[in-house]
């Protein structure tokens, strides 16, 4: 008998929550009228961004392309007169790509980086082939004062050796013998 | 014109309103229970087609008509076929013994607002919900799939620990109304509805109806997170339709028979009486919903346990004491 005044009991209740929760506000994000705004760091869309001075930070070292689990990022170096390297093209295929975020973590230069920007839904698979025109923005990104040329020390028009920030000058190697 | 053309007539027209009515009803049972039961979630349910989602049940028939009718290979093709129907047509069949008012006057002739007043009625409604049965088992056997026949499986064995309790439950009602027909059952609730004689007796047989329906927390032939769906696991496009309008009609076969066994059935003031018939199908449905929304599935064995345990029990004390009442 306590047995099942105690089963009642326990029924109650149960019904008393579902009950109160039929009026509260559903906590539903309805999610094309309101875009719940992700953390900066979040993986998405994936950019190639500029430093400070406006000239491309990718140096085509090929480093994003081998990382790449899944083998989407492909492009072509060159180098420019000033002594810069680039990437005559850069592509990156979002049918493919995962958003591991490997890519950024390999990058040397900061160029490649994750955007919040997930919404790249598409009809045609085609069309998730990203040129390097597509992909090239116009702001730094997350880092927002990095030059890798102005600490990198090669030779170019940002710098000679020794030039650069943090930099010693280099040691002739002849007058340094023991 | 003579009385069997005009009484023909009549009856076909009342078979087709119920038919469209139940119809129309049971595809927005679906819609009210996903919207209620959402909020029971503090969630919104279905709100993109159409205002609050009210054209869902007709984008759902749409998708359902237009899906590909797998047969599997290995399947029992003629039984495989058959039984999404048995399900269905008896759970249509038992609404016909089910008053929705007392009678029209129409050219100078009484119609009654039933489909037929069987003088068995309740024994005819137990046998088609036990036939209903069949349609699951054999849907769950057809499949050759092993969780289309355990669902089944379960389906039968849930049925033996339920039945009698349905059954039984009913016995006091009987005896106060002195008839099987439906009709002088909510005649003989001029006065009071049966509810308030028969606390009990409600209770055991909302348990037991629930169960019948095969609805959370007695869905273990359906059971989707153990079993897959269940006996309409292999089932798709309309086929799988008709399990799932079957179990809607179920549904509000079982809450218009509760409203007439024990909620007074069409009476009720100023609204008409389709409408209180309506209202207290729509009200067990919530219930049974708010059931659904709280409690979690039973164990298979713990429902032979309440069937045969407590249930079966209690309503034969239900029935002993109704007896003494009514001889004293």
């Amino acid at each position: 008998m306590k047995d099942a005044i105690e089963a009642v009991k326990a029924l109650a209740i149960g019904f008393a929550t579902t009950f109160k929760h039929l009026f509260r506000k559903p906590i539903t994000e309805e999610y094309p009228e309101y875009k719940r705004p992700l953390p900066a760091r979040s993986r998405a869309r994936i950019i190639l961004t500029r430093d400070p001075d406006g000239a491309e930070r990718c140096v085509a070292c090929y480093l994003c392309s081998a990382v790449c689990p899944v083998s989407c990022i492909s492009m072509q170096s060159a180098e420019k007169e000033g002594g810069r390297r680039y990437a005559q093209w850069f592509r990156i295929n979002f049918a493919r790509c995962i958003y591991c975020g490997f890519c950024e973590e390999a990058c040397p230069t900061s160029a490649i980086q994750l955007t919040p920007q997930f919404e790249n839904c598409k009809n045609d698979i085609l069309s998730f082939v990203y040129e390097k025109k597509d992909l090239l923005v116009d702001h730094q990104g997350k880092d927002k004062e990095y030059n890798f040329y102005k600490y990198a020390g090669v030779a170019t028009d940002v710098g000679q050796k020794g030039e650069h920030i943090k930099e010693e000058r280099p040691v002739n190697i002849k007058s340094n013998l023991p | 014109m003579p009385d069997w053309i005009f009484g023909f007539i009549i009856l076909i027209v009342k078979l087709g309103v119920v038919l469209l009515a139940l119809l129309l009803l049971a595809a927005y049972l679906v819609w009210v229970e996903r919207k209620f039961l959402a909020r029971l979630q503090i969630r919104y349910g279905p709100n993109r087609a159409g205002k609050f989602g009210l054209l869902q049940p007709i984008a759902d028939t749409i998708k359902m008509l237009i899906k590909e009718d797998i047969v599997p290979a290995a399947a029992d093709r003629f039984i495989f076929l058959l039984a999404p129907a048995v399900v269905a047509t008896t759970a249509l069949m038992m609404f016909a013994v089910v008053p929705f008012g007392s009678h029209l006057t129409l050219w100078g002739r009484q119609v009654p607002l039933v489909i037929t007043d069987l003088n068995v009625g309740l024994l005819y409604i137990f046998a088609l919900s036990s036939l209903g049965v069949y349609g699951v088992a054999m849907g769950g056997w057809a499949s050759n799939s092993k969780y289309s026949l355990l669902g089944g499986i379960r389906g039968a064995a849930q049925m033996i620990s339920y039945e009698l309790a349905l059954g039984l439950s009913l016995v006091p009602i009987i005896m106060l109304a002195d008839s099987f027909s439906i009709v002088d059952i909510v005649n003989a609730q001029a006065n009071y509805p049966f509810i308030i004689v028969q606390p009990f007796a409600f209770v055991i047989f909302m348990i037991s109806a629930m169960a019948e329906s095969k609805r959370i927390p007695f869905d273990m032939p359906e059971a989707e997170n153990e079993l897959g769906a269940g006996y309409h696991t292999e089932y798709s496009g309309i086929r799988f339709g008709l399990f799932f309008l079957g179990e809607y009609v179920h549904l509000q076969v079982l809450g218009a028979l509760v409203a007439v066994l024990f909620l007074g059935g069409w009476r009720g003031p100023i609204l008409p009486p389709p409408v209180w018939l309506l209202i207290k199908m729509i009200l067990v449905a919530l219930i049974m919903i708010w059931v659904r929304g709280t409690l979690p599935r039973l164990r298979y064995d713990q429902l032979m346990a309440l069937g045969w345990k407590v249930l079966i029990p209690l309503s034969l004390i239900n029935i002993m004491v109704t007896g003494a009442i009514l001889l004293i």
